[in-house]
């Protein structure tokens, strides 16, 4: 049944994004695609990839926006994938029970069998976190990379989603969102990691740590050395070469 | 939100359809017309194609329209599931008006039942219709109390002109089918102007600034795209076209929709056989055109909130 499960899931399984550290190189979307086009929902699309226009699924996309104008505008690395609501709409919504919200973690996935690719969840979704593989005929959409962080071929450091592993800048975090105490939980505790899109009631499970304050006193806000020095080594030689060249 | 036509015309022949099978069945129901045979079998088939085709066209938009049936199992949550089964058991009554109108030439007894559940299963699928796209949050324009009543007040008004077409074909039609057509018109016409009114007024739901929680720093735009040629969701979701023209597009659908049907269906009562069926037709072919653009811009105009992570200011 396409109902969702009794709240809160003992396990709330998701990610926390920070903004603040995000440098915006793609590596994690990247790393997604070359993972899961082998993975749960493999193969993934790839059309006209070295064309004028490629298209395809993607589980994690990184927009980048500027935000405020002047010198408190900021540019802001942002990447968005599949939130794993508590209240996830395109759940609700599936005619067929294929899209589902299991009841132990709180992952959101589609049992590609049962889709009928109607493209509703997609609709229903206002993250833009599923996409339609027209190959396949079937909606695709993030696992949290169960086929990893359950995995027990890999080694235990391993066992975290494909986006997480590869971040250089560490901005990527997962874990246990349900508990209080867990590395994640207190990060967004610390930080005062929010919502995308509060309005929409979905009760999102990933966060996102907001950008930090500017820091003040360094760099542009520091005169450059002065070129006609008062006194000192350098006085004297200001003196002496401009008394020089207008002799 | 990109139009399929498979959708608008699931959807509007659906209502077409229901909208004609429901007055036609209150209308031999309450003896206001007598069951003639020929004009049942009529009524019956034409209502029945359009349903049928509608439902079926809304399968060629599907991935995979060999699991279709599976949309009818998952009734608790979903009401694209409800609409499947609920189109699934409005059948029922159908054949039941079917066999005492068309077979029996007399309806009686259970197929009296039957031509009244007719018209309460034709409603309810038309209403789950309508809540396949109101139960949507992240769509505001349709997430909206009046879409629902809108689908089943549109099926009625263009199901009690298409009725009145027919029986103007057969020479009986009259004030009484004349004035379900034209109420049934006014009534979808004040909704959906009062619908307009209520979208064109409503605050904004989202914003970019809420979407991406960045409005803190002030006003939010997208700097660099995710990718370099647009992806599913902003095909899918960012159609654009439509809106650029819909107060044009709806200064249309008044005339074809509204205005001209009502002229029609009203004139031809007081005109002879020939200029009464000929104004009938009018307004048949009025609606249609005018009903299949009302859906059109339904879709065309909605606003999906994904597309304030693409550029949108607000939704």
């Amino acid at each position: 049944m396409t109902s969702l499960p009794a709240q809160p899931t003992p396990k709330r399984l998701g990610l926390v994004i920070d903004l603040d550290t995000c440098v915006g190189c793609h590596a994690c979307a990247v790393n997604c695609k070359e993972w899961n086009a082998g993975g749960y929902h493999a193969p993934l699309t790839d059309f006209d990839p070295y064309g004028a226009a490629p298209d395809g699924v993607w589980f994690n996309r990184i927009h980048s926006y500027e935000a405020g104008t002047g010198a408190d505008a900021r540019v802001v690395n942002f990447p968005k994938s599949c939130l794993h609501c508590d209240n996830a709409p395109c759940v609700t919504v599936c005619p067929t029970g294929a899209s589902y919200k299991r009841g132990s973690d709180g992952i959101v996935l589609v049992e590609e069998d049962k889709c009928i690719g109607c493209k509703l969840c997609s609709w229903a979704c206002p993250y833009g976190a599923r996409e339609f593989d027209t190959d396949a005929g079937v909606m695709k959409k993030c696992t949290l990379c169960i086929d990893r962080i359950y995995n027990e071929n890999l080694e235990e450091v391993d066992r975290v989603p494909a986006c997480v592993a590869t971040c250089p800048a560490s901005a990527r975090h997962f874990g246990d969102l349900g508990d209080p105490n867990s590395s994640v939980s207190r990060l967004v505790a610390d930080r005062g990691g929010y919502d995308l899109m509060p309005e929409m009631e979905c009760a999102p499970t990933n966060k996102y740590l907001p950008v930090r304050e500017k820091t003040t006193g360094a760099g542009a806000t520091l005169p450059l050395e002065d070129a006609s020095p008062e006194g000192g080594f350098l006085g004297w030689v200001d003196r002496l070469l401009s008394d020089a060249s207008a002799a | 939100m990109h139009p399929a036509y498979s959708i608008i015309f699931f959807t509007t022949a659906s209502g077409l359809g229901y909208g004609l099978l429901a007055v036609a069945a209150v209308f031999v129901g309450t003896g206001w017309l007598p069951p003639v045979r020929e004009l049942g079998a009529i009524i019956i088939l034409v209502g029945t194609v359009l349903v049928t085709a509608g439902l079926l066209s809304s399968t060629f938009h599907l991935g995979h329209p060999e699991r279709a049936w599976r949309a009818l199992t998952q009734f608790r949550s979903s009401w694209l599931s409800r609409e499947g089964v609920a189109a699934v058991l409005a059948y029922v009554p159908i054949a039941g008006l079917a066999w005492g109108w068309v077979r029996l030439g007399e309806v009686a007894g259970a197929w009296l039942v039957a031509a009244w559940l007719t018209p309460v299963l034709a409603a309810v699928t038309v209403y789950c219709t309508g809540m396949i796209y109101a139960s949507l949050k992240a769509i505001p324009r349709w997430h909206h109390p009046l879409v629902p009543w809108l689908y089943v007040m549109l099926g009625l008004a263009t199901g009690a002109v298409g009725f009145h077409l027919v029986v103007a074909m057969f020479g009986a039609a009259n004030f009484r089918s004349a004035g379900v057509a034209v109420a049934g018109l006014l009534a979808a016409a004040v909704l959906k102007i009062g619908y307009w009114r209520s979208i064109d007024t409503a605050d904004p739901v989202a914003t970019a600034e809420t979407a991406t929680g960045l409005g803190g720093f002030g006003n939010v735009r997208p700097l660099d795209p995710p990718h370099t040629a647009p992806n599913y969701l902003q095909k899918e979701m960012g159609y654009r076209v439509a809106r650029k023209h819909a107060r044009k597009l709806r200064k249309i659908t008044l005339v074809t929709l509204f205005a001209i049907p009502l002229i029609g269906v009203a004139l031809s009562v007081f005109a002879g056989f020939f200029l009464g069926a000929a104004l009938a037709v009018i307004a048949g072919l009025s609606v249609v055109l005018g009903i299949l653009i009302e859906r059109w811009l339904f879709f065309a105009e909605a606003v999906h909130v994904v597309t304030l992570y693409y550029g949108e200011k607000a939704a």
